[in-house]
């Protein structure tokens, strides 16, 4: 018979006695009575030895495979900026403006000292590029790029100020789609019998499955592109429209698979994204000999304004994914630390625990 | 169970008139004043349908956390921010609407109530004519009519009542919860009203006070306008008041003025927000630092740029970070407290048989502060005590007498009994004890109050009083072949040892108060005799007593003392016909007077009770209660130091306390009494302690067992002590050496207190410098102030009254159910709301951090590093309820050993949980973990390739990462620290993870056609079909882990080992 305390804002305030009635006899329920049957673990020496010694020897031999198969993927790199004066770029670098109707090649030659045996992945690498910036990122319409017409023609407020051009709408829309990623790369292979051959370069399978099929799709299907973008501009740093990005309809406007790998926004300001695949064409011959190479780059993308740098890179793939020696380095260390923690655990345990136990 | 709103009260006058019937007095007497008082239409309900939204979204935001929240939320809608206004708004929206609902049903009872109350139908006299009308319609000054059993409306005014002696019976049961039947009295002019038309002819004003919160005074006045006649005034007192919500019983039908139509109530609530601030201190560090980061560089090309604003970044960076305060902390805080305030009501132990009641919780914000208590303040006489009051012997004039059950009616005496005793003496003592006493008979079966039979032959009458004294007293007068009969026409009947009835007129009763501590009659005997018996506490009947055989009673009475009973004094005076028309005089001015009336009435018994003869003594035995001693001893070993607070006399007390094992016998009692401060001046007597506690304590700083000190300390020397401090003076601060003594003692009697009294010690303590966690226990209405004042208050639902239940915080049975809860509940809850508030921290480090690390990699552009369904549901869903779980049934040792070892609770003495250095690891913990989980992914993810095909992640899927090892990590880390596994923390623990993992699965399984974006498409499938993917959870998981583990095993005793080894 309590006044309810009455309290502003308060989630809960009137207690839980408020509402009791006398004579009525709490139940005698494990739980009201806070007697569940429970298991109350102990971490005595004996539990947190063997877990120490365990994960030891479980982690090490983890990190030592993953190292060794670190180690054994190849990858090769090649900045092709043109920062310095004795690069072949250092001209197009110089003399990049945005209507230039005229691209600039440049052409760079490299050595690979071993042969690359298994498929080859050839990235292109951006440094001191803030993809991840908060306004890039969301600088997007996700609706137009999944094919929607309303969005086609009328962009999200997130493109600004990519949005629209000379009162047209663009597509694709958006900051991150106006700044793809618009050199050409090509490989070359020097024959030692001074011919030059031209690697073949797979433009699919570079983007998630998902996202092409899904994800990113064309307004109204893939065919006849140019009809579906009528009324549409070009984003403004585009040389092309969405629709000329690839001569192959299943890889033409939004779902061309160089934009959306670029459209896929990295996490930290020096990237790689997939640019082609090197396939291997049989078991006998590696995918690229060791020799020297040229790689022709048609230069079309600006770093230098913001002190960014611009890298090929060539690698192998195991089933852990490319060169990353960190992980494997990381489970031998741990595995390593609790291995010597539960030694030092048992020394002590074994020299003062037998009389009191050393752990809770 | 409702309460009203007092509209405009304040603005009322301090004294009210009424006039009866709305009638205007007759010219001249005052000037009419029509005053408005408000109509009987309760409105306890807080909202109407139309108001409720806005004024309860006000009273809500005017909570300082949903304040904050919601200026959070109105940055996000109103700048370009990070983050959606979702992510906040959502669970402030979800937080606002739960308290609405539950207000608003809450209201919606409210309502209801008001309702059926309001329509109730009372009746009215008017025009002579009972008129049947709605509660609500009520307005003062109208007579109304009550029956038998019917509650009444509003506070009233007892005219008249169908019985002819004009009192009416009531119990207030609804009120305070005390049963017993009281009585009121009719104004004495108007009791012979017996119909309606005389009723209503009454024309007369009342005067009275202001209606006042304190239901048991009430002064006032009535003036009667007869025609062409004088005024006539009666005074009016508590007697004639029927307060609302008390039933009338045993009487068929009563009148009533309407005095108040509203009744004021207590509301009091104890806030406590210790916890939270210091995270408002860091939060606001963080945003400096966030502050310093802002950006100011060019942006390049390929973004666009904006106008920099560091305003708006400013207001960015505290949005992205504002979730280290999650809106959810205070909600599960919340209600962790109020659910696991059940479980005190729940526990079968803390459930006492013979009341039928278990432990009540008022206030379930102080849950955890039982597990803080250092000094706990009790109450001797039904607390300690059971209350239950023995009649053990009298001492007639120096004779001893003692009753005994077997020889009913038969007088033995243990003492050697003179023959020739003064029979006078002995008759007067019995008739003084059977006649001086508030005791009614109750002549019913079911009361739950007191109850005895008065005679074996009839088991339905039972002696009734609010003071369990009386009754056994009573009750021994008739052992001893004095019955007590019944109190009729103001004539008291007595059924003698003879079985012959006396008579005794009835005059005046001089009420018990306990600041006299003693009360008398005035009665009128067959034989015309006036006789004044008093009786009272042996203080002060002493020094009034001019004949009698003093010594011998009061030797007898210390005898008594020592032993722990209750002693009384009995003294009587013969009154002349003059020297009763004095005291006449006297007792009728002060009662009519308006203003300090309480003084008057003082001064009028100061004056009437003088040069009394004195008759003998009392003993009444009031047994410990059971388990008293044992509580009293596990509350030492727990390191709480009991201080018995009494208005006892020092021996009474001072045996009770030997006896409930306060003080042991190898207790060093020091004295702190008025007659030692007699003897030497108090400056002395205070330093002269200081140095013996001192002294011994810095001897015994090598000795194991320190020696224990006890204090006594009576009312009169307590107040010198404090009166000390307030002039000044160049006396030094008695206060501090007081306190410098109390400190070193381990159990403290106060003994000879007033109520206020109590109260000023817990205040003296609660002020001290090391602001100690007081508890302050009690069951009567002379212990409410202490309850109050202390920082938990436990009532006793005890045999006087509810008052203390009602007022305290939690209310329990019995004294010896203090022990579980605090040795058990208290420390349970203690230890569950520290994890709960630092894992809250913790989890929200793990959090943030990462997010803030993030920064320094984007530019500075707050570029959330997880998706905002993670950002919204991270403290919502995912680790929410294992921490909810873990702070409602975590039990760290059984409930068995923290029975067994009271010393247990030293470990958490002190704040021990919630200290700095515990709150430091915390931090520390979350910061390392937030380190790992953020450098170990961006680690595997600089600059290569995750999966078996070549393709690359996003920075969404680096966030995911990330995430992923956050909700294992934190997740885990709580089951760690899991002692008590039921099934379902396993549920809850395993579930939310489970949970986590399929709504990722959901959230990234489709195309969600209401989103605008769709970020995170397949990212999560993506993540977890690459393998080192797994490996960096599994590792990163392990290693956020390994500090808590080794944490965890108690180095210290293996460095009391190395140590002792090194000393070998």
């Amino acid at each position: 018979m309590m006044p309810t305390s009455y309290e502003d804002g308060h989630i809960s305030v009137s207690g839980a006695g408020g509402g009791s009635m006398p004579g009525k006899k709490p139940e005698n329920t494990a739980f009201k009575q806070q007697r569940l049957p429970a298991w109350q673990p102990v971490l005595t020496a004996g539990t947190v030895l063997p877990a120490f010694f365990i994960i030891g020897l479980i982690f090490i031999p983890i990190g030592i495979g993953l190292y060794v198969t670190s180690m054994n993927i190849k990858e090769f790199q090649i900045d092709y900026t043109g920062v310095d004066m004795s690069s072949p770029c250092y001209n197009c670098s110089q003399n990049f403006s945005w209507n230039s109707s005229r691209p600039c090649a440049c052409s760079l030659p490299f050595y690979l000292d071993q042969p690359y045996d298994s498929n080859v992945f050839m990235y292109y690498g951006l440094s001191n590029f803030y993809q991840n910036h908060r306004r890039y990122v969301k600088s997007r319409d996700d609706s137009q790029l999944n094919g929607n017409q309303e969005s086609l023609k009328d962009p999200s407020k997130e493109c600004e100020p990519y949005a629209w051009s000379s009162s047209k709408p663009i597509a694709p829309c958006g900051a991150i789609a106006n700044s793809m990623f618009n050199d050409t790369l090509e490989l070359f292979y020097n024959d030692p019998n001074g011919s030059k051959v031209q690697i073949p370069l797979t433009a699919t399978g570079i983007a998630w499955w998902t996202d092409k099929h899904v994800k990113f799709r064309n307004p109204g299907g893939n065919e006849n592109l140019p009809a579906a973008f009528q009324g549409t501009t070009k984003p403004v740093n585009w040389h092309w429209p969405v629709y000329e990005l690839d001569s192959d309809p299943e890889n033409n406007g939004f779902i061309n698979e160089d934009f959306i790998v670029w459209m896929r926004t990295a996490a930290l300001p020096t990237f790689r994204k997939l640019y082609r695949i090197i396939q291997r064409k049989n078991n006998m011959v590696p995918t690229l000999p060791r020799g020297n190479y040229t790689l022709e780059v048609v230069y079309n993308y600006p770093v230098r304004s913001f002190d960014g740098r611009k890298r090929v890179i060539l690698s192998t793939i195991s089933w852990m994914g490319g060169k990353n020696p960190f992980l494997g380095i990381a489970y031998i260390t741990v595995g390593s630390v609790c291995f010597l923690l539960g030694v030092v655990l048992l020394i002590i345990h074994h020299k003062y625990g037998s009389r009191n136990n050393i752990a809770t | 169970m409702f309460f009203c709103q007092c509209v405009g009260e304040e603005n009322w006058e301090d004294s009210r008139t009424v006039y009866i019937g709305h009638k205007e007095p007759p010219p001249g007497a005052e000037a009419y004043i029509p005053q408005r008082y408000p109509d009987n239409h309760i409105v306890s309900s807080k909202y109407t349908f139309w108001n409720f939204i806005p004024k309860n979204l006000f009273e809500q935001f005017r909570r300082i956390a949903n304040f904050y929240f919601l200026v959070i939320f109105l940055v996000q809608l109103i700048i370009d921010t990070p983050t959606s206004p979702i992510t906040s708004g959502l669970p402030l929206f979800f937080v606002i609407t739960v308290t609405a609902i539950k207000q608003g049903y809450e209201d919606w009872l409210r309502h209801k109530a008001d309702c059926s109350i309001n329509e109730c139908p009372v009746d009215v006299v008017q025009q002579g004519k009972v008129v049947r009308t709605q509660s609500h319609k009520l307005r003062v000054g109208d007579i109304v009519v009550v029956r038998e059993d019917e509650t009444f409306p509003c506070d009233l005014i007892f005219l008249s009542s169908s019985r002819y002696d004009g009192i009416c019976y009531v119990t207030t049961t609804s009120l305070d919860g005390e049963s017993s039947h009281k009585t009121y009295y009719a104004v004495p002019d108007t009791m012979a009203f017996r119909t309606e038309q005389e009723v209503d002819s009454l024309h007369a004003t009342i005067e009275c006070e202001q209606p006042q919160p304190d239901l048991y005074k009430f002064v006032g006045r009535i003036n009667i306008y007869k025609d062409k006649e004088e005024p006539i005034s009666r005074t009016l007192g508590a007697e004639n008041l029927l307060l609302r919500g008390a039933t009338l019983k045993n009487t068929q039908h009563i009148y009533g003025i309407i005095m108040n139509t509203h009744f004021a109530l207590l509301l009091r609530s104890k806030t406590n927000d210790s916890v939270v601030k210091i995270y408002k201190a860091v939060i606001n560090t963080v945003l400096k630092y966030a502050w310093q980061w802002s950006p100011d560089r060019d942006e390049p090309w390929y973004n666009h740029r904006t106008e920099i604003e560091p305003f708006t970044d400013f207001l960015a960076f505290m949005v992205l970070f504002n979730y280290i305060i999650p809106v959810s902390m205070y909600v599960t805080v919340e209600m962790q407290k109020f659910l696991g305030s059940y479980f005190i009501t729940w526990d079968e132990e803390m459930f006492d048989e013979e009341l039928g009641q278990g432990a009540q919780v008022n206030t379930s914000d102080l849950n955890e502060e039982l597990g803080q208590v250092e000094y706990v303040f009790t109450d001797k006489t039904g607390t300690l005590t059971e209350n239950n009051m023995e009649f053990i012997e009298c001492c007639v004039d120096g004779n001893v007498y003692i009753p005994h059950a077997i020889c009913n009616g038969q007088i033995l005496s243990a003492a050697s009994r003179p023959l020739k005793t003064k029979k006078e003496y002995e008759d007067l003592f019995f008739r003084a004890l059977c006649l001086c006493h508030t005791v009614q008979v109750k002549e019913e079966e079911t009361v739950d109050g007191i109850k005895r039979g008065i005679h074996q032959g009839r088991p339905t009458s039972f002696y009734i009083s609010s003071s369990p004294d009386e009754v056994a007293l009573v009750e021994g007068m008739k052992r001893l072949g004095y019955t007590y009969l019944r109190l009729k026409d103001n004539y008291m009947e007595i059924l003698n040892k003879d079985d012959e009835i006396e008579r005794f007129e009835l005059l005046h009763v001089l009420n018990f108060d306990s600041v006299r501590r003693r009360m008398s009659v005035i009665v009128k005997s067959s034989s015309g005799e006036y006789l004044l018996f008093c009786k009272g506490a042996d203080s002060s009947i002493f020094p009034r007593v001019v004949s009698g055989k003093v010594e011998q009673v009061k030797a007898r009475v210390e005898q008594n003392a020592v032993e722990g009973l209750r002693t009384l004094c009995v003294a009587y005076r013969r009154l002349s016909a003059s020297e009763y028309q004095v005291a006449c005089r006297h007792l009728t001015e002060a009662k009519l007077a308006l203003q300090d009336r309480e003084q008057r009435l003082a001064q009028a018994y100061d004056i009437i009770e003088r040069d009394l003869v004195l008759l003998g003594a009392t003993a009444v035995e009031d047994r410990l209660q059971e388990k008293a001693a044992d509580t009293i001893e596990s509350l030492h070993k727990a390191g709480i130091k009991v201080w018995v607070l009494t208005g006892d006399k020092m021996e009474t007390a001072a045996a009770t306390c030997y006896a409930s094992k306060l003080f042991r016998r190898s207790t060093q009692i020091l004295e702190l009494t008025k007659k030692r401060t007699e003897e030497q001046s108090l400056h002395d007597v205070l330093f002269e302690l200081n140095r013996t506690v001192l002294r011994q304590c810095s001897i015994s700083g090598l000795s194991v067992d320190c020696l224990d000190f006890g204090l006594i300390i009576d009312g009169a020397t307590l107040s010198a002590i404090l009166k000390s401090n307030q002039e000044g003076g160049g006396h030094g601060n008695y206060r501090e050496v007081f306190l410098e003594i109390c400190r070193n003692c381990s159990a403290v009697l106060c003994c000879r207190m007033a109520p206020l009294q109590k109260a000023q010690i817990v205040k003296l303590i609660k002020a001290s410098k090391e602001h100690p966690i007081t508890l302050a226990i009690g069951d009567g209405a002379n212990d409410v102030s202490m309850i109050l004042e202390a920082h938990v208050g436990i009532g006793i639902m005890g045999k006087e009254g509810r008052q203390a239940a009602r007022n305290s915080d939690y209310a329990i049975p019995k004294f010896k159910h203090l022990k579980k809860m605090l040795l058990v509940h208290g420390h349970y809850y203690y230890i569950r709301i520290a994890e709960l508030v630092q894992y809250f921290f913790y989890k929200n480090v793990c959090f943030i951090f990462p997010q803030f690390l993030y920064q320094f990699f984007c530019g500075f552009s707050q570029q959330p590093l997880y998706d905002t369904a993670y950002l919204t549901l991270y403290n919502i869903s995912f680790t929410s309820l294992p921490i909810l779980l873990y702070s409602l049934v975590e039990q760290h040792v059984t409930m068995e050993t923290l029975k067994r070892e009271p010393s247990l609770y030293r470990d958490i003495a002190k704040n021990s949980l919630l200290r700095w250095p515990v709150f430091l690891y915390w931090t520390c913990l979350g910061v390392f973990d937030a380190v790992i989980f953020f450098f170990g992914a961006y680690f595997l993810f600089d600059n290569t390739t995750f999966t078996s095909n070549g393709q690359m992640f996003g920075n969404w899927t680096f966030g995911s990462l990330v995430f992923t090892v956050l909700v294992f990590t934190v997740t885990l880390k709580l089951a760690l620290d899991t002692h008590h596994w039921t099934w379902i923390n396993h549920f809850v623990i395993w579930g939310s993870l489970l949970f986590y993992v399929i709504f990722s699965l959901l959230w990234g399984g489709i195309i969600w056609p209401f989103l605008n974006y769709q970020r995170m498409y397949y990212v999560f499938m993506q993540m977890l079909s690459s393998g080192p993917a797994w490996l960096s959870i599994i590792l990163l998981i392990t290693v956020s882990l390994l500090p808590d583990v080794i944490k965890k095993l108690k180095w210290s005793s293996v460095i009391r080992h190395l140590k002792s080894f090194t000393v070998k």
